[in-house]
């Protein structure tokens, strides 16, 4: 199965059924319902009881749907988990995470909460978020620490708040922590995604911000706002060229190996798995289906 | 008698005469015209050296010999900031003139004073191509004398070509003419742009009144109005509320909802066949239908796609786009903004059009019949592609039909852009409320949840689909938008007919109700 | 149950709903007042949500108040149970 493009992770505040009612319809590849920083501390309990409902009767259609739940040091975060987590949203976020103890902590919780309503396979993955130094310091351990999770995210104004920095716009003071979560992320196979970007107005800085952590290694961003889908999806996604490529290496790929052939060469360069590997997700980045490649190279 | 859509229409209705059945949107073309009388022009004459200026518009009001029973005309150009109709309506009621006959290109949130003029029967028949406000909602309730008749733009010169309207007194509001009545709106404190409305009533009225608040020296360029047409020439300390007339420059939206409808849209276009060299296109000014050009915009630039005219009303983002020379030319029947009118004047490829050039059915070379692409609005769509712009969600009048009608049976691609519900009511009906366009000319339906393609325009539906549009049958998208608001309860109306849909051609495609006690 | 507490949930924000408790005497039933932006569409279907959930909850005794602006259901079934859990007591969040 192809992995799911994770470009574009729109943040929709928990106690806003305007937005929660439409969020499947932005175009965005995930939506964050989040029920932490983007709801007020007397809110809390609306907005839980709100996305659990929403949950069950909204269309996301293809949207991969997140809930961001709040911390398990809050008054709150418990009561978030045992109205969302018998509802498997795809994933679960978690913010603020420092340790691996913080996951075994959470994960506890969830499997008991899984157990109590006879989910025997659970579907929904883990993305966790480093957000301080100390998770920063402790991310490789973090990654590895649970096989549900899935992803590894960083947050950007907590963490540079956590540090007693100002977050510029160049992104100087959190470029280490980015390079260190996307290694360890990328260590242990994960998604890592990126940051949001503030300024919903400024659509170069956006593309610059995102050119920039896709360069890095980073899988998608979060994003504030409807209307930044697009900025980001142009840069993620692969140009014409760049698909012609692929698809010539990977039906060259099918045709060697239904001959028997494992390394070949194109205009004179070697192929091998990791050029096939980088073809198929530029092919699968846009929306090519790897089948029709196979079938017509068959034919 | 049924027209072609199954609705009741009434063979003759009191005071309005004859009434002839929507039969489909190119089934009144015989030959080639609508067959229908014509009128002739008004034989007028005056002696050399003599002066048309008047002292105040009352005068101007009174030599016309105003009289019970007359059509009085008006243009919209004014938009919301329109103090000419008003202020002639007033003068007409103080010199005791009755069973008024109004006939204004529309009527907009300015003519809410015309309220008690209805109620005591001063007015007794409206023709337009829009009502809104608080006077949609008298006519609804049944307080006009005989039923509305609306029109579409391109309609309303054939009816009065045809002497269906028969203007009496047309009062003709500019921000700049001369002694002699050459008249323009292009420029002048309250300039608002193309007078292209207003052409058709200098044209065929019997008395034709100019009234401007900047009277410039001889001769006032461009002649948007001839003089040769013009009776009397008024200079007023004001025409009206410059900052409603046109202001600024026109934004496009932030509506994130309205955004991604344009952009689903502009995908549309791109993939519809249409999106080459040459390509002709209009959208509407607002909304979702003007964001549109945004994102058309950028998919022109970046395949280098250079396109032939816009036309309608025409916004500072249309001229944006003229001057980068993505189009050739832009024809202009309305302005929509006060840096419009400044192109209006300079630019020799902004093109200003009169209404019948625009989108009169009944001549050989409408605009909108050599029209490309069209986007347009919708306040209900329903599963047989029908288009309501007029009627709201309870039934009332609060809307204008303009030029929807006409444009949409032109274009080669007619896109409506609307949501699939707007504060918890659907868009998608089993039936619209009143139906001012019929689904025979509309080819896409865009909402943030679907587009729906017309059945009869397989092609384009298997062509969107390859291009990795998401198409939706429309029966089930209004079956998941149904399911998500639930089915509204409809409210019940009542029988008397309070409105006419005048088809373009000017057969009557639907009646309106009266609504009783509107909330 | 009977609520203790006036309280409220909900904003006055367009597919919101405002939904206000007063608590009442025992035995005084339940009256709801509604008004919405689609009462002649709608007004039935509020009606009946709001009850759905008063019933579910087991609330026969209250004054609820309710300014609709086009919610969905769930964003109704959410407001009023959110409303009446905080006129309990028995959930953080407060007017």
């Amino acid at each position: 199965m192809a992995r799911k493009k994770r470009r574009s992770m729109l943040y929709i505040p928990g106690n806003n059924p305007a937005m929660i009612q439409q969020a499947g319809v932005y175009g965005c590849d995930a939506v964050l319902l989040d029920l932490e920083d983007a709801v007020a501390l007397n809110q809390k309990d609306a907005a839980r009881i709100l996305v659990r409902n929403m949950l069950q009767t909204v269309e996301f259609y293809d949207t991969e749907v997140c809930v961001r739940v709040n911390n398990m040091h809050t008054p709150f975060g418990l009561a978030d988990l045992e109205e969302i987590v018998p509802l498997q949203p795809d994933n679960i976020r978690f913010p603020k995470t420092e340790s691996v103890q913080d996951v075994k902590d959470f994960m506890k919780e969830v499997r008991r909460i899984e157990k109590e309503h006879g989910i025997k396979k659970p579907t929904m993955t883990i993305h966790v978020m480093i957000e301080t130094a100390k998770g920063v310091a402790n991310v490789y351990e973090i990654a590895g620490a649970d096989p549900r999770i899935d992803a590894i995210t960083i947050g950007g104004q907590d963490l540079t708040a956590d540090m007693g920095i100002v977050k510029t716009p160049d992104g100087v003071g959190i470029d280490y922590a980015r390079k260190r979560i996307v290694m360890a992320g990328k260590a242990h196979g994960l998604d890592v995604l990126d940051t949001v970007f503030a300024d919903v107005n400024d659509e170069e800085g956006l593309r610059e911000e995102t050119e920039y952590i896709k360069k890095i290694g980073f899988a998608g961003k979060a994003l504030i706002n409807p209307r930044q889908v697009d900025g980001v999806h142009e840069v993620f996604n692969p140009t014409e060229n760049e698909v012609r490529k692929a698809y010539r290496v990977y039906s060259e790929f099918i045709r060697n190996k239904n001959a028997g052939i494992g390394v070949f060469a194109i205009d004179g360069k070697m192929v091998d798995a990791p050029v096939v590997q980088r073809a198929i997700t530029v092919l699968e980045y846009a929306n090519i289906d790897l089948k029709e490649i196979e079938e017509s190279v068959a034919s | 008698m049924k027209n072609a859509l199954g609705v009741e229409i009434p063979e003759y209705i009191e005071g309005l005469g004859e009434l002839k059945p929507f039969q489909g949107v190119w089934e009144s073309i015989i030959g080639d015209e609508i067959p229908s009388t014509n009128i002739v022009r008004t034989l007028k004459a005056k002696k050399a050296h003599t002066s048309k200026l008047c002292g105040d518009l009352k005068e101007a009001v009174q030599k016309c010999n105003p009289f019970d029973g007359m059509t009085v005309t008006f243009h919209h150009h004014l938009r919301g900031g329109d103090g000419v109709l008003m202020q002639t309506i007033e003068i007409l009621d103080e010199m005791g003139i009755k069973d008024i006959t109004l006939a204004s290109s529309s009527l907009t949130s300015a003519h809410d004073g015309l309220v008690p003029y209805v109620e005591k029967g001063m007015i007794t028949r409206i023709f337009s191509s829009g009502i809104r406000g608080r006077l949609g909602e008298i006519i609804s309730m049944g307080k006009l004398k005989h039923p509305a008749i609306i029109h579409s733009h391109g309609g309303r010169v054939r009816d009065i070509l045809t002497g269906r309207i028969k203007p009496d007194l047309s009062v003709l509001a500019a921000s700049a003419a001369d002694e002699e009545g050459n008249a323009t709106g292009a420029h002048g404190p309250s300039a608002f742009g193309s007078m292209g409305y207003a052409d058709i009533d200098a044209r065929y009225s019997k008395n034709v009144i100019i009234v401007t608040d900047n009277l410039v020296d001889y001769p006032c360029v461009p002649g948007s109005i001839r003089q040769h047409f013009v009776d009397h020439v008024v200079k007023v300390d004001s025409i009206g509320d410059a900052t409603k007339i046109a202001s600024g420059t026109t934004r496009i939206t932030k509506s994130p909802m309205d955004l991604r409808i344009a952009r689903i849209a502009a995908t549309v276009i791109e993939h519809s066949g249409l999106f080459k060299d040459g390509m002709s296109f209009q959208v509407g000014a607002g909304g979702a239908s003007l964001a549109v050009a945004k994102f058309l915009r950028e998919d022109m630039k970046r395949k280098d796609i250079k396109g032939s005219f816009m036309i309608g009303g025409v916004t500072s983002y249309g001229v944006d786009m003229l001057n980068e020379g993505l189009f050739q030319a832009i024809f202009d029947v309305q302005s929509f903004d006060a840096a419009v009118s400044t192109s209006v004047l300079n630019n020799p490829q902004h093109i200003e059009i009169t209404c019948d050039q625009y989108a009169n059915p009944n001549n050989c070379g409408a605009m909108t019949n050599k029209l490309d692409v069209v986007v347009l609005g919708a306040l209900e769509v329903d599963v047989d592609f029908n288009v309501n712009v007029i009627t709201g969600s309870s039934g009332e009048i609060r809307g204008a039909s303009g030029g929807h009608s006409d444009t949409a049976s032109g274009a080669n691609l007619s896109v409506i852009v609307c949501p699939s519900f707007r504060g918890r009511l659907p868009i998608v009906k089993d039936r619209v409320h009143t139906i001012v366009t019929p689904g025979e000319s509309v080819d896409v339906i865009v909402t943030e949840r679907g587009v729906c393609v017309n059945p009869s325009k397989p092609n384009l539906a298997a062509a969107l689909k390859k291009a990795g549009v998401k198409v939706v049958d429309i029966n089930d998208l209004k079956k998941e938008v149904d399911a998500m608001t639930g089915v509204p309860a409809e409210k019940q109306l009542g029988d008397k007919i309070v409105a006419l849909v005048e088809y373009r051609d000017g057969t009557i495609i639907d009646v309106i109700h009266n609504v009783e006690n509107l909330s | 149950m009977t609520p203790k507490f006036k309280a409220q949930a909900g904003t006055f924000e367009s597919s919101d709903i405002m939904v206000l408790i007063e608590p009442v005497s025992e035995e005084a039933g339940r009256q709801i007042d509604i008004s919405s932006t689609v009462m002649l569409q709608f007004e039935d279907d509020i009606k009946n949500t709001i009850n759905q959930v008063l019933d579910d909850l087991d609330i026969q005794n209250v004054h609820l108040i309710a300014k609709d602006k086009g919610a969905l259901t769930p964003t109704i079934k959410a407001r009023v149970e959110a409303a009446v859990k905080r006129s309990l007591g028995i959930q953080e969040g407060t007017m």
